[in-house]
Formats: structure tokens, sequence, C-alpha cells
């Protein structure tokens, strides 16, 4: 025996021990510490999205108001950038030297192995010129993607645009969108933003050291396809917008035109306007600021956010409501003496209209008419004033007036209807009646009224009772589906009866040599109209039309507010009937000068005055008289 | 002398050695033609790649392995100063005439093929030491016995330190464990491991800080020891000794090492992170060990070694395919397996009636372990980046040639261990 051989157990000691560390560091780095696994995907996988086409939108004949456009981003791989000839390089693309070095090194400081963008957005004709002498950058190539494009560049207020997300919009999506995606910001583009955006596709490819791909991950399992967004069929007329649009230009207002029969809205002008393709490409901040800081805040979405006092066109509502409560019958006459009497006070009419029955209150516009009905209604109902009011207010708001429409799109405003609470306050005690508040007889004091909500109340007569919710599109996708709700016929609890006379009276407004709007008369079309003017305490008056066509199975129902206009029957009336006349018959019978004297004409207010479109609602109008005029 | 004629080659040859030998090779291959799979370009045999030249070194190895079967056994103890000689020779050539490949004059080439002496010089090595050894005049006591044994290890050594090849020379050290086998004092081991443990923390703490504390632990002992005089001066020269030592490491460390080699030690201490430079290949080789989890990711679906991540992947860092496509278990298996063939080679050094097979025997086991322990651990972050292959694993001829060399021979002399040399 070898003295030496205990010194087996220690060599062999020492070579299992060192086995021992090999296991547990093996242990450590593939047992316990996830981290490399995580390292190993970042190494190997590039996940690479496909980004959707975003649905396009059609008007109501399928004609193209949005459109996809490809446009060329420019990348960048800093690291495989060799030298080249800067000074072309900048040409080509337009940029200045100082340009390209800032956003290069923006590139180097993301990442030197990956791409970044150079210039977002080449125009088709830069692109083509830059890609004649692409071989000459090695390092840049050029990715193609799609902004919007709108052929007509109508209806900006309507479809709104799309924007980058900011950092709020992707915590709030819980990461749906990332960084450099688009998403709907305003309008038809962000109110049907889930079903136009699409789903976007993912490729998981795998690179190797070099970044060179080398085939999809697990064969392509996790790929997904994208999927591009839903194409939506709107309600819009692409030719009526556009007429609508020309005839307001150089004005301020709003035009809105619905389809009785359906509620689909077939004209939805907000002025002034502006191109919506200024809101793409690489120009979109400058001209976003731009219009921001336009006095005339073209981006104020007016049909739907604008309220107005709505003056005289609010007796059809009164008229209506009244005979349902049978407070009046279409024969119930009152003598018009020039004013209407309360206390000691009188509600001023612009004229004497002597006797005067339902269908003449609505046809020569008498204020005296509506005092005596609205105290009917209030004071005279067999009970308490305050309920009186109740009552009324109800009635009132079945119409759709002081709340939303819930109209398919963003930031509706409601309008104000004020509750008999209000009064209540003001006042300090319930034992008020109608003298408190006679004004909102003819449609003036405390009242709100937004343009949609004037076109719906027009939808409402000419359906003699009833509407269905005003919407912006009328079908979604290849299957056309249409929204439920946008189906649901809405009661407004008035009955079919109490229409005649007052339908009478805003036929004679239009039609009777002596109507407030007989001016505004379409041969051969039975137009039934109410004009109004609203009080503007900022400066002149705003003008304003409601009006529906033909009078048996109506086709269109409209308002037109043009804003500092004056009197309805000057402006608005003519657009309205300019409208309906194109809508109902494709052609416009009435001479060019008739057109003309409105395109031409511009009523924007002096730049200097205080632009507020909002008007406020006048604290106590009792005292004021409506100027609803019945000069042609 | 009667020579038992054998029945056929394999008369008495260890089995389980021979399997764990081929074991090891068809892991090695496996995995091989894994870490250059290519699915478009997919045959196992095609010539033109390293899977399909490392499919001719195995059988080419088999073939040598039953070829030192055949040979006479005294052939090797006979003529192990030959082939000392040869192999002295051939790296004393390499230097002249061989070809210089990523900074290490190591191949010389012939044909198509390029042979590394430095593989050949460990088995030569290995049969002159125990030549040397078992011959009756060596003494362990003996300064002149050990510095000749040292002068056979240091020779070749020193000569593929010059080509440089740091890695490969290292290997030879172990041999210290033969040396320590017959007889070597045990302290040699000990003075090995602190010089080890004084290296790094010279490089870990600030110099002063290291003698302060070196002087303080001498201090207590000698203060717990003050009665037991014959420890004094030992713990006093010690101390000395470290001192000159720590400044010395310092120095070699500062001024003698390549900044790269300066850069893998840094990056092992965790003192500097350079994953870009020196600090890649380890950081690529965890990354793609540690994705294989508990099970792997299955054969021929690592990415890490498939897509280029880990470079050397067939060679030096084959181990990291193995760990990426086959998990801890798999890993397991192949650290299990060396560990059975080093405990195995060392059963059969031990049951040599002959010092010589005794002796060639733990040199074997040395070389072995040496290798494994060092490729696996840098692999995993445990010792820094030397580039040596994994025993019968790693792609190459000349290492696969070379340690069938080494194990064959001890197959042979145990195959006839009952017999007189």
């Amino acid at each position: 025996m070898n003295p030496f051989f205990a010194r087996k157990y220690v060599i062999q000691g020492i070579f299992i021990t060192a086995a021992i560390f090999i296991i547990i560091r093996l242990f450590y780095l593939q047992v316990i510490n996830d981290e490399y696994l995580l390292s190993a995907n970042n190494n190997v996988l590039r996940k690479i999205i496909i980004y959707p086409a975003r649905g396009i939108i059609l008007d109501r004949e399928n004609r193209i108001l949005v459109q996809n456009e490809p446009v060329y981003d420019l990348m960048v791989i800093p690291r495989e950038v060799k030298p080249f000839d800067t000074l072309e390089f900048c040409n080509l693309l337009g940029i200045t030297k100082e340009r390209f070095d800032k956003q290069f090194k923006k590139a180097k400081n993301h990442s030197i192995y990956r791409a970044s963008v150079l210039e977002k957005q080449l125009s088709a004709k830069v692109f083509a010129g830059f890609q004649e002498k692409l071989y000459l950058f090695p390092g840049f190539y050029v990715q193609n993607r799609s902004v919007r494009y709108y052929p007509d560049s109508i209806a900006a207020q309507f479809l709104g645009y799309i924007g980058e997300v900011n950092e709020r919009m992707i915590e709030k999506s819980n990461g749906f969108y990332a960084k450099g995606d688009y998403i709907g910001i305003s309008g038809i583009e962000r109110s049907y933003e889930d079903l136009l955006r699409g789903q976007r596709g993912v490729q998981n490819l795998m690179v190797d050291a070099f970044s060179r791909p080398k085939g999809h991950f697990a064969d392509g399992k996790y790929d997904t396809l994208a999927v591009s967004g839903e194409g939506l069929q709107s309600s819009l007329d692409r030719d009526l917008q556009k007429l609508g649009e020309e005839l307001m230009a150089h004005k301020i207002g709003s035009i809105v035109a619905i389809e009785p029969a359906s509620g689909e809205i077939l004209a939805f002008v907000s002025s002034p306007t502006y191109n919506p393709n200024l809101m793409v490409g690489r120009q979109r901040g400058n001209n976003y600021m731009k219009l921001l800081n336009n006095p005339y805040k073209p981006m104020f979405i007016r049909p739907i956010q604008a309220e107005y006092p709505p003056g005289s066109i609010f007796k059809i509502v009164n008229a209506l409501v009244a005979q349902q409560f049978g407070s009046i019958t279409p024969s119930t006459t009152y003598t018009c003496g020039g004013g209407y009497r309360y206390g000691n006070r009188v509600m001023g009419c612009t004229h004497v209209h002597g006797p005067t029955d339902l269908t003449q209150s609505i046809q020569y516009s008498c204020n005296t008419y509506y005092g005596h009905i609205f105290n009917r209604m209030i004071d005279h109902s067999g009970m308490r004033s305050i309920d009186g009011y109740k009552r009324w207010q109800a009635a009132v708001a079945k119409f759709g007036i002081g709340s939303k429409l819930n109209i398919d799109l963003p930031n509706e405003r409601k309008g104000l209807l004020p509750s008999a609470d209000y009064y209540t306050k003001r006042w300090g005690s319930d034992k008020w009646g109608s003298s408190f508040n006679i004004s909102l007889s003819i449609g003036q004091g405390e009242l709100g009224i937004t343009p949609l909500q004037m076109a719906n109340t027009m939808a409402i007569v000419a359906n003699r009772g009833f509407y269905y919710k005003p919407h912006l599109i009328k079908a979604i996708g290849s299957k056309k589906v249409i929204r439920r709700e946008f189906t649901k016929k809405i009661e407004v609890g008035i009955a079919q009866q109490y229409f005649g006379s007052v339908i009478e009276g805003m036929s004679r407004v239009v039609n009777q040599p002596g109507g407030t709007a007989y001016y505004s008369k379409i041969p051969g079309i039975e137009m039934c109209g109410k004009t109004g003017t609203v009080q503007n305490p900022h400066g002149a008056d705003h003008s304003v039309f409601v009006a529906f066509a033909p009078r048996e199975n109506p086709k269109i129902a409209i308002a037109v507010v043009v804003e500092n206009a004056g009197f309805g029957a000057t402006w608005s009336a003519p657009i309205a009937s300019l409208m309906v006349e194109k809508y109902l018959r494709d052609s416009i019978s009435r001479p060019a000068v008739y057109k003309e004297r409105i395109t031409q004409a511009s009523l924007l207010p002096a730049i200097k005055q205080k632009l507020n479109p909002k008007t406020p609602v006048k604290k106590d109008s009792a005292k004021t008289a409506n100027k609803t005029v019945s000069r042609p | 002398m009667t020579n038992i004629r054998p029945r056929n080659i394999f008369f008495n040859v260890d089995r389980v050695s021979l399997y764990l030998f081929l074991a090891l090779c068809i892991i090695g291959w496996i995995n091989i033609y894994a870490a250059v799979y290519d699915p478009e370009n997919a045959n196992a045999f095609n010539l033109g790649t390293n899977y399909g030249k490392q499919f001719i070194f195995i059988i080419s190895a088999c073939m040598l392995g039953t070829l030192i079967l055949l040979l006479d056994v005294k052939l090797f103890s006979t003529l192990s100063p030959l082939f000392y000689g040869i192999s002295l020779l051939l790296l004393v050539a390499v230097l002249v005439v061989g070809r210089n490949v990523g900074g290490n004059q190591a191949w010389i080439p012939i044909g198509s093929f390029r042979l590394q002496p430095s593989e050949f010089a460990k088995f030569s090595t290995c049969l002159l030491l125990a030549q040397y050894i078992s011959t009756t005049n060596f003494k362990t006591k003996s300064w002149f016995s050990v510095g000749l044994a040292g002068l056979i290890i240091v020779l070749p050594v020193a000569l593929i330190m010059l080509q440089p090849d740091t890695g490969s020379a290292l290997t030879f050290l172990s041999l210290i464990f033969v040396l320590y086998r017959e007889g070597l004092s045990g302290y040699f081991l000990v003075i090995g491991a602190v010089a080890i443990v004084l290296f790094l923390l010279t490089l870990l703490l600030s110099k002063v800080l290291l003698i302060a504390l070196l002087v303080l632990v001498a201090g207590i002992l000698l203060y717990q020891l003050r009665r037991k005089k014959q420890w004094i001066s030992p713990i006093i020269l010690g101390t000395i000794c470290s001192i000159f030592y720590i400044f010395s490491v310092d120095f070699t460390y500062k001024n003698i090492l390549q900044p790269h080699q300066r850069t893998r030690i840094d990056v092992l201490l965790g003192k500097v992170e350079d994953l870009r430079g020196q600090g890649y290949n380890v950081n690529q080789s965890k990354i793609a060990i540690g994705s294989g989890r508990i099970f792997g990711k299955g054969f021929l679906q690592g990415t890490q070694t498939k897509y280029d991540f880990v470079p050397e992947q067939s060679t030096d860092f084959i181990f990291c395919t193995v760990g990426e496509e086959w998990g801890f278990v798999g890993s397991l298996v192949v650290v299990g397996l060396y560990l059975f063939l080093l405990m195995r080679i060392i059963f059969i050094a031990e049951r040599q009636r002959s010092s010589f097979s005794r002796i060639y025997g733990y040199g074997v086991a040395s070389i072995l372990f040496v290798h494994f322990f060092i490729n696996i651990g840098m692999t995993i972050g445990l010792v820094p980046v030397i580039g040596i292959p994994l025993p019968f694993v790693s792609y190459g001829g000349s290492s696969l040639w070379g340690f069938t060399l080494l194990l064959f021979i001890l197959l042979r002399l145990d195959a006839n261990r009952m017999g007189i040399i």
C-alpha cells in the first residue's frame, strides 16, 4: 500500500467541490435568476408592429370623405451610415444642415443599432426625388405609412382629426396604445376610434447577433395579422355639405340638416371651418396653433357647442305644448294691441296684429299671443303656478331641449332649460308665476339651444310628434350595421292632431306673400319654416331660421344660425331655402345672383371685438321685446 | 513474464471509461451540430461544416484509440522521453513555422488541417513525469527531485507561453496534484490556495488595507500562539512573503498582463461592466445558459447560440449550447459525466500495480479536471475567460486527439494492470 494513499481522498474532494461549485452556479443561473431569459429574448426577438389601415369614411352616397394616402418616413440606422454628401442629401429632402445634424444626433442618442425616424411624412414628390438617389446613402431607408386625406376638404369639424397619442392617453389605454400610434382626437375620428383604428398586427421576428432577420419566432405561432379598421358610411350628403360650407363662407354660424324619417344628419356645417388636410402631415403642429389662435375659433364645433336663446322659433314649441295641455285650441284668439300686458309691465310686439288665432300667431310671430298662452299654461292650469311651470318644463324637455341629444360626436353641450327650483331660488320664494319669466314664451330669457337641438325640433314637427336620435354614422363596416339606438322612435308626447295649424302657420311664413320668409320661397316646393332673431348683447343680433320640406312626407329638416347677421329672414332663411332645394332637387332653380349675394357676403364681426360664440343668456329679459321682423 | 493473449483488443479494457468517452464525444457532436445548425442547409455529414468535420475527428479518434490499445504496453514508459522530446520540438517549431490565429501562434498547418502541438504536449508531459517519478531515485523530500519534476512541467509551459497561449500553459500547472499524490508536502496546495485568494483580494481591495489586514491577522496569530515558539518564525516569514507577493501581483497585473487579460479578470470580479467588449462573451454566455431554465429550449431550439450571440460557440463556449438547449438538467448530466469520468480515472489509477501507471493516471485526471473546471467555469462566470477546450466535447481535431491519446494510453496501461511493465 502506497504511503500517500489517503491523499486520493483529498484530490477527490477537490474535484467534487469544484463540481459542486459549478452546479450551484448553474442552479443560480438556470433556475433561480430569470433575468437571463428576458435578456435572451431581448437579444433575439424583435417585435414588429404592423399598422392597420384606418377605416375610411364615406358619405351617404358612398362618396369618399376621408381616405388614406401613403406617405414616407425616412428612417436611419446610424451604425450603418457611411460618409456621404450631406449637402446633396439635405437639398433632396429640402431640410437645412442644422436640421439634419439635430435629427441625426437624436437618432444616434436613441440607438446606433436600431432604426429611428429621421424625417417624418415625406410627400410623394420629395420621396420620388429622393428614392432615385437612395443608394448613395447607406443606412437610410424609407418606410411607408399612410395618413388621412380629405379629397373634398370638407366637413372638418364633423370628421375631426387624428394625432399622435400622448403619455396620458397611453396610460389611460392600459397599454393598448404605444408611442407613435395615432388616435382620433375629435369628431367622428374620436367617437368611432375603436372601430376605425382596426387591429394592429404583430410579427415576432428573430434576429441574429448582427440584427439580420432569421425567421419568425415559433414559426409565427404568436404573430397576428393587421386587421384594417371598419369603414363607416356617414349620413352626410357631400354635395349638400359643400354647398352649406360655401354659403357660410365668411360668416359665423351653423347649418344642421336632418332627415326626419331617420334622424340622419345630412349637413353639419360649422363656420368658420378649416381645411381638414391642414391637420395632417408635417405642418400639422403649426397649422394647429394657427387655428387655435384664430379669433373666429374654427375649432369650436358650433352645431353642438354653441348655445343660443332660440328666439321666435321657440313659439312653435309653445304652440304645440299649449295645445297638448288643452290650454288653447287652434281657434283660440287673442287680440294683439301691440304688446302683452302683465301687472304694470308690457312685453312689446313688433306690430299691432289685432285679433290673432294660432296659425296667424306663427305666421306673424305675434309676441302678445304667446304671452297669453304662456300665462294660461303656467298660471291657469288648475294647479299652483310652480307646478304649472314644472309641467311645462317637462313637456319642453321631451323635445330634447336642455339635455344632450347624445349625438355620436364628442363634447356635445346640453343647452339650458331652467328648472322650477332655479326660479324659486332666484326669487327667494316658490310663489312666482308666468310674469316672472314671461320671456320664455317667445324664446328669450334663460334658454340655451344648440343648432342641433333646433334642427331636431324641426324634425319632430316634420314627423308630427316623434324623432330619431340625430346621428352622423348610418352604417358601420361592410355589413352596414346600424347602431340600435339610432333606430328607436322617440315620442315627444304631443298628439299628431295639434301639429296641423302650427304647420299651416309655418307654411304661410314662407309661402304666403307677407310671410316673414316669403323671399325664401322655393318654387314648386312647399317649405314650412320659422324665422327668429336672437338678441346678442355683444353685438349685432343672430339670424336664425328653421324649416322642413316638403310639407307632406318631409325629407329634410334644417336649422340655420348666422351670428351677427340681424334678421332671420335676411340671411338664414335664404341659406336654408337653397340647402333644401339643393337636397330635394339636386339643383337650384333660382338665379345665380340669389346664391352669390350670400356667398359673397362677409358677416364677420371686427376682430378686436371680443368674440364669444356662446351668447350668455340674458338675466332678465322680461322687458325686452322680440324683434322678429315681419318684413319680407 | 506471461503475456495474456487478448481474445480481442478490447479485452480487459475498462468499459465504463470507454462508454463515458463515447457519451461525451456524442454529446459534443450533437451540440456542435446545434450550435452551427442552419435550417436551410441541414446535412449532418457535410464536410464543409464544423459538425461534419467533427464527425471525421471522432471516427479518427476512435481509430487512434484502437491503435493505442493494440500497441505494446511497454512502449509508453520506454519511449516517454522520445514523445516528450518530439513535443518540445513541435512547440519550438510552431513558434517558427506556426500560423498565427487570433493573436496566438499555436497551430502548424499540415495540408488542410492545423495541428496544435500544445494538445500533444499534455500526454507526453504526463508520461515523462510518470516515468521520472516512478523511477526510484525520485524523493519528494529532495529539492533536487522536486525541482527536476517541476522542470519537466515548466519546459512546455514556457514554450507555450511564448505563443502566447496562457490558457493552455496554465493547464499544466494542474500536475501539482500528481506531485501531491506522490508525496509533495500538502503545504504546496495550501500555499497555492492562499496565493489565489491573495491574488483576488489584491485586485479587489486596496493594497494598504490588505497589508494592514494581513499584519493584523499575523499579530493575532502570534498573540494566540505566543507559547508555541516554533510558530513564530513561519508566521513572520509567511507575512513578509505575502506582502511581497501582493506587490508582485499588483505589478504583474498592472504591467505584465495584457490589457484584455486584465479586463477579463476585472469583468469576472465585477469591477467593470464591459458588455460590448471583453465582458461581451461572458455576458452572452451567461444569457444563453441562464435562458435554458430547468429543461432547456430543446434540441435546435436555442436562439443565443444559433444566431451567433455567443462567440466561439462550437469550441470554447460549446457548453452554452448544452445549457441553453438542455437546461439545468442537461448541464447536470454533462457535469455528472465528467465527475464520474474523473472519479473513474482515480479509481483506475489507484488499482494499478505499477507506480508509473498510477502517476500517469493522476496526470490524466489532473489535466481533464482543469479543462473541465476552467472551461465550464468561464462560461458561467466562475473563472476568467481562458481559451481552453472542453475535453471530448469542444470542436477541434487536435484537442480531441490529444485527449484521446491521454485517456487511451491510461486504458491501455490499465488493461495490462496485472502484467509487469
